[in-house]
């Protein structure tokens, strides 16, 4: 650590104070001289042919600018290099109801409105699939324009070990089917793009985005137009959550109307549109089976996903491989094999939600653990003890592994709820349950191929005492501007209120890579810390020389520069700065960092899922259901999470908290589905109808911190963004069956859903095929 | 962003300027607005001109004539802790009070309240959204989504007041053109999703009575929501016993139960005149209750859940309300 003594402390965030004021300029406060508005026309049907498209009528009405359409935007793009598989707008047929088919820029949004509703298009309507099963089976339909193989999007199948002689050798194999349904993000900031070229010809496009850079590159790539003349910049968001991690159609309508128009031009979605375009959790039927020897340890194990992906591919083919790659800690398996599935249907897009294609697999190898400790009369927890997998090793999917604090959070987790007392006097009705996880902090190749670094830092001194600190990573709510400022001023000896924090403008900033895969903290964290290093170095050198003392006798801290053997000698920071500047020229230090290639499998596929360093997280639930009218209310939630260093502690716990709440919406409540028997239309597409829990809905949730700091790591930080979402599921489903005996193995866990199992095991306790739980039988208590 | 359509607003003072104002075709009261603004926004209606009414003194609460009189204009958060609504009409307190959420109930007004239009999934969407359906009997179209085949819009009642007034004898007074009139509440409602009330084109609803109670009563309003927050009623009972004496032992008089959220109107459930005699807190009268709820309404796959579920659980949420009345013992309301 530096000597700042910031790492560690409870600190406000950098933008907190403009935030709670509601001064800060999200993408939709901004109003530019003569800016139109633009609004997209979306297909009501959910799979057709598009014959022809009239703007005519639209362009005749009053204060309409310009209308494009598929045609002049034909380029083909996907966040995924490898699959370039949907255009700005439809271009020959649409996939989905909401999918775009023409852009309006008009004086205002009524006349956008207008110019929407008067273009006339023909269509063809063609069959639509819904069912994930159907479309693979499926040969005189191909929904996706650019499909390669049907409507197969990506499958993967890799085996590590010998499977089926493990499982045919386990004394007991846990085998059953799991579904989790689909979930969105539901930000509250709905996205937001506006667009405008000055007379040098360089366009600039502010976002609502999450990852900049590559809607940079797809700008270019999509509009044609020369990357240097195109620049970024992402203002402050209100939620992203993996909902705005790829390009969306608003973004290249703005840039391509504001070309045609010359004007400024903004879009903003709807509600209904964050709906329609979702990219959100994919829905997934997963059948797994997991041996066990008769002492608890895992076997094998064998695991058949169908990913539900909609009409594109967005992330697909990671979150295809994530679906199982993920799975290879924080327990030992032996032997594991993995065969997943992607199709596409007539749907909103599926792709990357906090947590990415690992949340579903998580819930159904947790949920086989919970069922293997009550069929071996095991603690669940001691079973997951015994199956550690351990620090510093690697995973049977190749994966290097280094800190791992997962057994101190099962410790913490089973000391704070009271596991051992509690647990077995809990009554009929009430219920503890646990489960573990990991995530990545990041992942050790980029999205598309490159020698270059994954993040870069630029830090510059100025003459009154602070620093400037230039990074392209998008602050997205998560706290990435104060996870720089504090390495910044931990390094420097400066106090948080010196660092000026310049992010995400592509005019300005070094390249990152974006918010996503919870990378920020270890590859942004790793090059800010080289380059306040460096910068730390060129000033403690010059009071070194001045004093006659050695560079490492000075100390950095409290805004002073302090001679250790004899700290009565100080000089404030400001006129060392002076000093170090009038000796170096302008102080300004640029740090980078690149993954390391050695922590991945040597196969197909072994890099997707690497990472630097690995999170750890353990949960307990407790659950109190109402069995008559199957309601399961969460009372309390103890989430422990192995973050390695937690450098801001307070944001640390927001994320826990944070998570635990997204998780515990998907676990009882969330459900983005389609309604195939009404052309295909989204089922709740508004933030009344697709329920999330309020805070009267919210139980208490108690972040508990561990820190086994990672080498990869700055300071040993791990990422705490995603990983604590992970167990929240499988947890409340391990508590609700040990509340009343039932196991819920389809998300979310609503109350039809509880009732009708809780029916199920009456009638099976009725006729005498199960022992009621707890002593108390269904019938009796109902 | 959704936007509305365009309209103009009237301001009126008084009663007769309102009542003059309605006469315009195309016009439409507006009391707080928390639902007509955002079914505009879907548009759900494209009026000419908003009647805007919270200038009109239409806010007063009192006893009279026997009665507790609500103008049409109070506002749900107001009625929820008012003195005399607790005291005499405690299940609409309850109700009031378990309107949407807090902000809403700042704005949203009893008369609002009672004239909230009918909901379905099929309906309350964007213009897209019902494009891709197709429409429906209540919006361009001429097939009903809900009930395959018919003829008749079944869009529920969403207000959590109406079915407490109901149950309470209420009556409403409005004023149009012709003067005014009252009717009461329970005849008010007609089995008609497009159009539920029995307000006629340029009426306006001024004033709510309910009759004070003649003895000894014990009332409650039951809600169930997914959340505990914000949401319509899925599950929607009042229930008001006249009993002979103030206890909850007492032989119930008479007994009135009024369920909300199924079609567009309030249900009153009959066959309960056997229950006259019998003591509240006898488990018995509960479950003969709950029986007649159960085999009497059957809520529809109108709302956005699942419709079966409800069925299930409306028995349960009926004995549920009256164990809390008999818990309540002689601390009602």
């Amino acid at each position: 650590m530096g000597d700042g003594g910031v790492i560690g402390r409870a600190h406000r965030k950098v933008d907190a104070v403009d935030r709670m004021r509601g001064v800060a300029r999200y993408a939709d406060d901004l109003k530019l001289p003569g800016m139109l508005h633009g609004r997209i026309k979306r297909s009501p049907h959910a799979h057709a042919r598009i014959v022809s498209i009239d703007a005519a009528p639209a362009l005749a009405l009053p204060g309409v600018h310009a209308v494009i359409t598929g045609a002049d935007l034909p380029t083909p793009y996907g966040v995924i290099p490898w699959t370039p598989d949907e255009n700005a707008l439809a271009v020959t047929k649409v996939c989905h109801v909401g999918d775009g088919v023409a852009a309006v820029a008009a004086i205002d949004e009524d006349a956008a409105i207008a110019a929407c509703d008067a273009i006339r298009v023909d269509y063809e309507v063609l069959r639509a699939i819904y069912d994930p099963v159907e479309a693979l089976a499926a040969t005189d339909v191909t929904i996706n324009p650019y499909a390669r193989a049907g409507n197969l999007s990506k499958h993967v199948d890799l085996a590590f070990g010998d499977v089926d002689a493990a499982l045919a050798a386990s004394p007991l194999v846990v085998a059953e089917e799991y579904f989790f349904e689909g979930s969105t993000h539901a930000a509250i900031e709905p996205h937001c793009a506006l667009a405008t070229v000055d007379g040098g010809g360089v366009l600039t496009v502010w976002s609502s985005t999450q990852v900049s850079h590559y809607l940079h590159r797809e700008l270019a790539k999509v509009l044609g137009w020369p990357a240097h003349r195109i620049r970024v910049i992402q203002p402050p968001l209100g939620g992203a959550f993996g909902g705005k991690s790829e390009p969306f159609d608003l973004e290249f309508c703005a840039a391509l109307l504001a070309i045609r128009t010359g004007r400024p031009v903004k879009f903003l979605y709807t509600r209904e549109e964050v709906f329609l375009a979702h990219r959100g959790r994919h829905p997934m039927a997963m059948r797994y089976a997991t041996g066990f020897d008769r002492d608890g340890h895992i076997t094998a194990v064998d695991a058949r996903t169908i990913i539900d992906g909609g009409a594109y591919s967005s992330f697909g083919l990671v979150t295809t491989y994530y679906s199982g790659q993920l799975l290879g800690a924080p327990y030992r398996l032996p032997a594991f094999r993995f065969d997943s599935t992607r199709a596409y249907t007539n749907k909103p897009a599926c792709g990357p939600k906090r947590g990415h294609g690992s949340v579903q697999p998580r819930f159904a190898l947790e949920s086989q653990l919970d069922q293997a400790a009550v069929e071996l009369g095991l603690d669940p927890i001691e079973l997951r003890r015994r199956n550690f997998l351990g620090a510093d090793t690697r995973t049977v999917n190749e994966f290097a592994i280094g800190s791992c604090g997962f057994l101190e959070c099962l410790d913490r987790v089973e000391a704070a709820s009271g596991w051992k007392a509690r647990r077995p006097a809990l009554p009929h009705g009430r219920g503890l349950g646990v489960a573990g996880s990991t995530y990545i902090s990041g992942t050790n190749y980029c999205i598309y191929p490159t020698e270059l670094p994954q993040a870069a830092v630029q830090i510059t001194l100025d003459r009154s005492g602070r620093a400037r600190v230039f990074t392209g990573a998008n602050d997205i709510g998560q706290g990435s501007s104060t996870m720089v400022a504090v390495i910044a001023a931990e390094e420097l000896g400066l106090d948080l209120a010196d660092i000026r924090v310049i992010a995400a403008d592509s005019d300005l900033c070094p390249v990152d890579l974006g918010a996503y895969s919870s990378r920020v903290t270890l590859m942004v964290g790793n090059a800010c810390l080289a380059a306040a290093r460096a910068l730390r170095a060129k000033v403690v050198e010059v009071v070194a020389a001045r004093w006659g003392i050695a560079p490492g006798q000075v100390s950095l801290v409290e805004r002073q520069a302090i001679d250790q053997t004899d700290p009565a000698r100080r000089v404030p920071l400001t006129e060392a700065f002076h000093w170090a500047e009038a000796k170096h020229g302008l102080l300004t230090a640029a740090g980078s960092y690149d993954t390391p290639r050695d922590r991945h499998g040597a196969y197909r596929g072994g890099t997707i899922g690497a990472s630097p360093a690995y999170s750890f997280t353990a949960h307990v639930a407790e659950v109190e259901v109402d069995v008559a009218t199957g309601e399961a209310q969460v009372i309390a939630v103890w989430a422990a999470h192995d973050c390695g260093k937690a450098l801001s502690p307070r944001i640390v716990e927001g994320q826990i908290e944070g998570s635990v709440y997204m998780g515990l919406a998907e676990a009882l409540m969330e459900a983005h589905t389609v309604d195939g028997a009404h052309g295909g239309v989204v089922a709740a597409p508004s933030l009344l109808d697709y329920r999330l829990p309020t805070a009267l809905d919210t139980p208490a949730i108690h972040a508990l911190i561990v820190e086994h700091p990672d080498a990869q790591g700055p300071y040993g930080a791990k990422e705490a963004g995603e990983g604590p979402l992970h167990p929240i599921i499988p947890a409340i489903a391990a508590a609700i069956y040990d509340a009343v005996g039932v196991r819920l193995r389809r998300t979310p866990f609503g109350p039809p859903q509880l009732l009708a199992a809780l029916q199920a095991r009456a009638a099976r306790e009725a006729a005498g095929a199960l022992a009621p739980h707890k002593g108390r039988a269904l019938a009796e208590v109902r | 962003m959704l936007r509305l359509p365009g309209f103009r607003v009237a301001s009126p003072t008084t009663i007769a300027e309102a009542v003059a104002a309605l006469a315009e075709p195309g016009a439409r009261p507006i009391a707080g607005g928390t639902d007509l603004l955002p079914n505009l926004k879907h548009r759900l209606g494209a009026p000419t001109v908003l009647v805007q009414l919270s200038r009109l003194p239409l806010r007063d609460v009192e006893v009279r004539a026997g009665a507790l009189c609500i103008g049409a204009g109070a506002v749900l958060a107001d009625l929820a802790e008012h003195p005399l609504v607790r005291a005499h009409a405690p299940s609409l307190a309850r109700a009031a009070g378990l309107v949407a959420g807090p902000t809403l109930r700042n704005l949203g007004t009893l008369g609002g309240n009672l004239h909230l239009d009918t909901r379905c999934r099929y309906v309350n969407q964007t213009p897209l959204w019902r494009e891709a359906l197709g429409g429906c009997l209540k919006s361009h179209g001429d097939r009903c989504h809900v009930v395959p085949g018919g003829q008749t819009c079944v869009a529920a009642l969403s207000s959590d007041c109406a079915p407490a007034l109901v149950a309470l004898d209420a009556t409403l007074t409005l004023h149009g053109p012709a003067g005014a009139r009252t009717v009461a509440l329970a005849d008010y409602y007609c089995a008609d999703g497009t159009a539920h009330t029995g307000r006629a084109a340029g009426e306006l609803a001024t004033e709510i009575r309910v009759p004070l109670a003649p003895g000894p009563r014990r009332e409650t309003y039951v809600k169930w929501t997914v959340r505990k927050s914000i949401d319509f009623p899925l599950i929607s009972i009042a229930m008001r016993f006249d009993l002979a004496d103030d206890a909850v032992a007492a032989p119930i008089v008479a007994a009135r139960v009024v369920v909300g959220a199924l079609a567009s109107t309030p249900k009153l459930v009959r066959k309960l005149d056997a229950l006259r005699g019998q003591r509240l807190d006898d488990p018995a009268t509960a479950d003969a209750i709950a029986a007649q709820v159960g085999a009497q309404c059957k809520p529809l796959p109108n709302l956005p859940y699942d419709a079966d579920y409800r069925r299930a659980v409306l028995p349960v949420h009926v004995r549920r309300g009256i164990a809390a009345l008999v818990a309540a013992g002689e601390n009602h309301g």
